[in-house]
């Protein structure tokens, strides 16, 4: 079996999932008989602010942490977020992207403008952007904390890989009453077309 | 078994296996889940929070002397507090072995400070341990009870956020079946006074001498032969050397000190370049100048922050790991706004801080959640420097300078005062200060991820236990005027905290409402109604991750996410016009 190698980050606003949209990678990835390392950092970063979890899939991996320039793929749960963790893409780098936007609170107290038309310029940002509304895809299944699932979805699409394999590792991560929604979530990202 | 443990879960882990029966530590990022997965995991271990790293070391120290072996966890700083019992009890050695895990924090991911905990170890005298991985925090915290009782020491686990908070793969072991040791009373190792801790200094500084040599002999310092360029570093920086320049001969020291002086000179003898990679303090580098030898070190890396394996390569091999980044035209690092932690939606700090910045207080402030009412738009904290730190600043500040007395006010948490707000309480009672004391009791070690403490009622198991009621111990210390308030009643809380204001004497006000994140408020949420919005945004400055401008027919009006929405009202109570309401349910 071929396995995967790569390295991505999982970025986002404290709150939306990122950690366990990592734990769902993570599950996959050793299930397929790659080696993970996965990074997060806890703590104060919970409350609100802007967050980011490495991961690195492959064979043989010392550094657990993704550099400038060093992630194949960014998914973003939030737009600034995507923007901000932008030099952490490689130059053929992908990026999945959720339309959704959160203001931080200098923008909501009018100290800062959360910067203008970011949807445009973000889908001409890198050599691949895939943009989805995941939160409404994720209401629609009845679980708007299943946004970040709607993205994994897409991600698993994008390497290739077998939807049960993903469907497994989601059951090993998320308590069984909420395991069916997000399951639908992960579906629809998975079954999204995309042009570009 | 393979398994994909943190650090912390993997430290957890090697207590486990190592036979581990009693663990005792207090909350503080990175280093909180080591506990919370032995309460979680291991219902064979022991394990309990203490009010302060003081207590969980002393508590640890009674454990070890009783004869069983026993894990001390906590963040950095919390060494500082705990410094007192391990300079000692480096001197009376161990009977069960007695591990220390320093989680230090490099780059300040959730700190006050990034001081090098390696340094502890040096002064101490005791060996020092850094695993580079979570198989080797397994592996090293069961080395480290075999050298703790071997050498009769206790031993110092460092590692560094990176650590504790990644997960890699490891292999799982039985638990070893470790029998208690017999306890029996020995004065001339156990009681520290002069005429026998004269005898013990000495017995430390032989201790150092043989565990140098185990230092030289151990599998933990292994050299990993490459090409001419030698590379001398241990922890997380192991992982990056081997990242930025794998061709590189490594000499990777998993026990740094007593550093393996003998193994250190023959690298060195075996390669044309010589380096050295660490975090923060020049703690190997100096250490191996001592020996006469040459490495660069901090003239090529920093003394601040984090290392990364970019950075490595490119001063190493002068290559870059990456090539450059093509940013588009119009990417400008200033265009983008932060984004800070907050306070939550909900969370009943906001009504104090709103409060202390109307009022334009002098606010002493703590280590917690509520740290972050420094930031706009309620920026109103002074100063904030270590655990408990709150109170006695104010008493010195009110004393040295007599214009600021009458607006010195106090914030610290429940968690916070009972690890170490009581003796400052205590400074301000005995020496009769007259600032008010505001203890902000949610309930709970809110910032940490909700741990129990002595407040709660509960145990780290969940088990039921005494609450204790920090206004009772207020009173029994002596202080006079005490009261409780409700901070999301922002008029009766401004009455109360200016009576205390005023008052002649030392108050203290316990403004008591659990945490909003921990058990949020049931039902109602607000809305603005935008006919009566006069769009003076005078709700914007409470700070609330809720409420935020929209443009209505040109004009700007307030609005509520009703998904984010605590329903803590203040916003319809700082409301002039009467437009932000209660929603009715449907």
């Amino acid at each position: 079996m071929m396995t995967l190698e790569t390295t991505l980050l999982l970025v986002g606003v404290g709150g939306q999932g990122t950690i366990l949209a990592g734990k769902v990678i993570a599950s996959w990835a050793l299930k397929q008989g790659s080696l993970v390392k996965v990074s997060e950092v806890h703590g104060m970063s919970q409350r609100g602010g802007s967050v980011v979890t490495h991961i690195r899939i492959g064979q043989e991996i010392f550094s657990p942490l993704v550099e400038r320039g060093g992630a194949e793929f960014i998914i973003a749960t939030e737009k600034l977020e995507a923007w901000r963790w932008l030099p952490y893409l490689q130059q053929n780098g992908t990026l999945i992207v959720n339309e959704q936007e959160i203001y931080p609170l200098p923008v909501l107290t009018g100290a800062r403008s959360y910067p203008h038309a970011l949807g445009s310029r973000l889908q001409k940002s890198a050599a691949r952007v895939l943009m989805i509304d995941a939160l409404k895809i994720a209401l629609r299944c009845g679980e708007p904390r299943a946004a970040n699932m709607v993205l994994l979805g897409v991600f698993a699409k994008e390497i290739g890989a077998k939807r049960v394999d993903w469907h497994q590792a989601l059951k090993q991560n998320i308590r069984e009453q909420y395991l069916e929604k997000n399951i639908l979530a992960f579906n629809a990202g998975y079954e999204q077309k995309f042009t570009i | 078994m393979k398994a994909l443990l943190t650090g912390n879960a993997a430290i957890a882990r090697g207590a486990f296996e190592a036979g581990v029966s009693f663990a005792a530590g207090y909350p503080g990022t990175p280093s909180t889940e080591i506990l919370e997965t032995i309460g979680r995991l291991y219902p064979q271990i022991e394990a309990r929070w203490s009010p302060n790293e003081k207590v969980a070391l002393e508590v640890g120290i009674g454990a070890s002397l009783a004869g069983v072996r026993a894990l001390v966890a906590m963040k950095h700083v919390g060494l500082n507090v705990a410094a007192d019992p391990l300079f000692t009890f480096s001197y009376t050695g161990v009977n069960g072995g007695l591990l220390i895990v320093s989680a230090d924090d490099p780059g300040l991911h959730s700190s006050q400070n990034e001081q090098d905990n390696r340094n502890y170890a040096r002064s101490a005298k005791v060996p020092l341990l850094e695993p580079s991985d979570s198989m080797e925090a397994i592996e090293m915290t069961v080395y480290a009870f075999r050298l703790s009782e071997e050498f009769d020491t206790p031993v110092l686990l460092r590692t560094t956020t990176r650590i504790n908070h990644t997960k890699t793969i490891v292999t799982l072991k039985e638990r070893q079946d470790i029998a208690c040791r017999e306890y029996r009373r020995n004065t001339p190792k156990n009681v520290m006074i002069p005429a026998y801790g004269r005898l013990r200094h000495q017995f430390v500084e032989e201790r150092m001498r043989r565990l140098q040599e185990a230092s030289e002999n151990t599998p933990l310092n292994r050299v990993e032969k490459g090409n001419s360029i030698g590379i001398i570093t241990s922890g997380i920086t192991y992982q990056y050397v081997r990242e930025a320049v794998p061709d590189a001969s490594v000499l990777k020291l998993g026990m740094p000190y007593p550093l393996p002086a003998a193994l250190v000179r023959e690298f060195a003898a075996g390669v044309e370049e010589l380096y050295v990679v660490e975090e923060l303090d020049p703690f190997l580098e100096d250490a191996v100048k001592a020996l006469g030898l040459n490495p660069r070190g901090k003239e090529l890396f920093p003394l601040t922050g984090e290392i990364t394996p970019a950075m490595i390569a490119e001063k190493i091999s002068g290559k870059k790991l990456f090539p450059g980044v093509a940013l588009p035209g119009d990417y400008k690092e200033e265009e983008i706004p932060p984004r800070p932690p907050v306070l939550c939606p909900g969370c009943a700090h906001r009504g104090v801080f709103y409060t202390l910045k109307k009022l334009d207080l002098i606010v002493s402030g703590d280590i917690g959640c509520y740290t972050l009412g420094c930031l706009p738009p309620l920026e109103s904290i002074d100063s904030c420097v270590c655990m408990g730190a709150s109170i006695g600043i104010a008493v010195g500040m009110e004393r040295a300078n007599p214009l600021l007395k009458g607006r010195i006010v106090v914030v610290i948490g429940d968690s916070t005062f009972f690890h170490s707000g009581l003796t400052g309480l205590l400074e301000a009672i005995y020496n009769r200060s007259t600032i008010t004391v505001i203890i902000l009791d949610n309930r709970i070690t809110a910032m940490t991820g909700h741990q129990e403490h002595p407040g709660t009622g509960k145990t780290l198991r969940g088990e039921k236990t005494v609450s204790v009621d920090p206004l009772a111990v207020a009173k029994g210390m002596g202080v006079k005027r005490l009261r409780v308030a409700e901070p999301l009643d922002l008029q009766s809380f401004t009455q109360v905290l200016k009576e205390e204001l005023t008052a002649p004497e030392l108050s203290v006000i316990v403004a008591r409402h659990p945490c909003a994140l921990h058990k949020p408020t049931a039902g109602q949420r607000y809305y603005v109604r935008i006919d009566k919005c006069s769009g003076c945004l005078l709700c914007l400055r409470l700070g609330c991750p809720a409420l935020y401008v929209q443009e209505e027919e040109g004009k700007q009006k307030a609005s509520i996410d009703k998904n984010l929405c605590g329903g803590c009202s203040l916003c319809s109570q700082v409301c002039r016009q009467g437009a932000i309401m209660e929603e009715v349910a449907e």
